[in-house]
């Protein structure tokens, strides 16, 4: 039979596809089913986040870091209040500090839970997403409870934080943790040992610890590559020091050795939930600054400055002194930053937003090269991207 | 409290002995550095950017492997108006950088590609939003905004609602792109008080002026 030369062939993947995790455009080149060029066009969720930021007060600006990841919205506040802090200044009192790292680590249960059953549903696993979200769904409520809102919460304000927490909430919250714990053993029972999950995932996406970095990775990205890396123990914030917890480390770089790491990070996770509600300190929760901070509403029925201050904090804002600062958070994806300018108004010159789902996105070319088109949909579920973040 | 100021000054010693090690060792490209806020800040001219970003990132004691950012700051009033800022980071010493560059909307920043792979993105991302453009750049197409969009928008005068808005058009079965109209003025307070020094006149104030 005479040879015959098939020429490449594009596939457009998405936007509007299942598996592309939100609005995803993958241009593809194919030999067949082989990936030879991986084109993602980013950008459909672009809604100027940063240009917005630069027109509203400091206070104003914190709703927008819930719409970045909306998986684990907390955690990017709290990127944006470390940065305000490190300008102004200002100290959080022990409680504060404890109540956002207690909430940063449901966050990070949120957005692992998510992360690990949509993977697995892309690799044709139904049952872990419907367990992982019905889990989801009860952190969620502890979000609620805290700040009135599930998801959009801007709960972590320069300062500290918005409100306590209810009473006995720290008990429900660790009353529940076993239940969790449970999920996820079942979860794992499911996807660790089941060979269709191993044949989609091991030795799939493989990327070298020099490579990782090189891409700019961070968090389970850099860690899944055998880097022990994480900015809770290399540069602490918030009181991350006084917590008992270890790092999982990944050998082969693969997608499912970040997948393992993730499994495990949520067990460290909830390791660290009970430590804080076991040491949770008396106490304010926010700065008692009250030219940042505003008063509660019971002071402001009985003091005139107070009522000043509230009227003066949610209409003008407070001046941030002039400087610039970048504040990072492990955030579950990775290293979430940001970077303010100030020039001494009440508005931050320049807001920009260091998403760790961006650089990792874009490795896919250099991930995804060689490898089925199948394999791709791993390797780009398994990169816990969302496109809030990323597109900004 | 004070051992959060120890290790501030503790952070900040050990960033002086890397500013001194760079100073010592880019001679003449460092044009300044500046330690605030327990963080390092350094200028350097544009032209020399992937020189000195190859030799923070292979010097022994500086292994600034990780390239955490690149973005743009624009200053209209300056001649340059442009800055450039990458972020560094060192997993080995535990310690990250700041670097800054000036530009002006003609004159292009060579592109750290060559020295930082992640860095494709963060300049297609400054490319678009400031219209700095990036010489021996593989691939510098705009990234963030739509498909035939103009103009940069993060530049500070580009106007927050943009020139353009979009919407289904049932007649013609398509999206149509259409100038911004505002249903309402677009209103910005600056919230400065006469007494701090606002630039505006107030109404009225002219005559005062004319009378001395």
């Amino acid at each position: 039979m005479a040879e015959v030369s098939i020429a490449n062939y594009m596939v457009n993947f998405g936007p509007q596809h299942p598996a592309a995790h939100g609005v995803l455009r993958l241009v593809m080149e194919l030999d067949g089913e082989i990936v030879e060029r991986c084109d993602p066009h980013i950008g459909l969720l672009h809604r100027g986040t940063e240009k917005l930021i630069e027109h509203k007060t400091y206070l104003q600006a914190v709703p927008y870091f819930d719409r970045l990841d909306y998986v684990a919205p907390m955690n990017q506040e709290h990127a944006f209040a470390l940065a305000t802090e490190k300008l102004l200044g200002l100290e959080v009192p022990a409680r504060g500090q404890a109540v956002r790292v207690l909430f940063a680590e449901i966050g990070r249960l949120l957005n692992h839970l998510l992360n690990v059953t949509t993977h697995a549903l892309d690799c044709g696993a139904m049952t872990p997403a419907l367990w992982g979200f019905e889990e989801r769904e009860k952190l969620m409520e502890f979000y609620e409870r805290v700040s009135g809102a599930r998801m959009h919460a801007a709960y972590f304000r320069p300062g500290g934080v918005h409100q306590d927490m209810p009473k006995g909430m720290e008990d429900d919250i660790v009353k529940y943790l076993p239940r969790m714990l449970k999920v996820i053993d079942d979860i794992e029972g499911l996807l660790t040992e089941n060979r269709i999950y191993r044949q989609r995932n091991v030795d799939i996406g493989v990327i070298s610890g020099k490579d990782a970095m090189d891409w700019g990775f961070s968090g389970v990205m850099l860690r899944g590559s055998g880097i022990a890396w994480d900015l809770r123990k290399s540069q602490p914030y918030d009181g991350y020091e006084q917590y008992d917890f270890d790092l999982p480390v990944g050998k082969n770089g693969d997608c499912f050795d970040r997948y393992l790491c993730r499994i495990e990070e949520m067990r460290q996770s909830a390791k660290i939930i009970e430590q804080v509600v076991e040491k949770m300190p008396t106490g304010p929760i926010a700065s008692d600054d009250r030219k940042v901070v505003p008063p509660k509403r019971g002071e402001m029925k009985k003091s005139m400055e107070a009522l000043i201050h509230h009227f003066k904090l949610y209409t003008e804002g407070y001046r941030v002194p002039e400087g610039e600062a970048y504040a990072a958070v492990e955030a579950p994806k990775g290293e979430f930053g940001v970077y303010l300018v100030s020039d001494g108004s009440n508005k931050p010159y320049r807001c920009r937003i260091r998403a760790p789902g961006f650089p990792h996105l874009q490795a896919t070319d250099f991930m995804s090269k060689g490898y089925m088109l199948a394999d791709a949909v791993s390797i780009v579920g398994n990169m816990d991207v969302v496109f809030g973040e990323i597109d900004r | 409290m004070t051992d959060s100021k120890a290790i501030l000054r503790e952070l900040e010693q050990g960033l002086r002995d890397l500013a001194d090690h760079l100073a010592a060792g880019l001679g003449a490209d460092l044009l300044g550095s500046t330690i605030a806020l327990g963080e390092l800040t350094i200028r350097v001219p544009a032209a020399r950017i992937v020189q000195v970003l190859t030799f923070l990132r292979d010097d022994g004691n500086c292994q600034f492997a990780e390239l955490v950012d690149i973005t743009g700051l624009d200053w209209p009033e300056r001649a340059r108006r442009f800055d450039v800022v990458y972020h560094l980071l060192s997993l080995k010493l535990n310690q990250r950088v700041r670097i800054k560059v000036e530009t002006d909307e003609e004159t292009p920043v060579p592109s750290a590609v060559g020295v930082y792979s992640a860095a494709n993105w963060f300049e297609r991302e400054t490319w678009d939003m400031y219209g700095v453009m990036f010489s021996g750049h593989p691939d510098l197409r705009r990234i963030l905004s739509d498909y035939g969009f103009e103009g940069h928008p993060l530049r500070k005068d580009f106007p927050l609602t943009g020139y353009v808005e979009v919407r289904y058009d049932e007649s013609q079965k398509r999206v149509v792109y259409e100038p911004v109209q505002l249903q309402q003025e677009f209103r910005r307070f600056d919230f400065m008080s006469p007494w701090e020094g606002a630039k505006y006149v107030l109404p009225g104030d002219e005559k005062a002026e004319g009378q001395k």
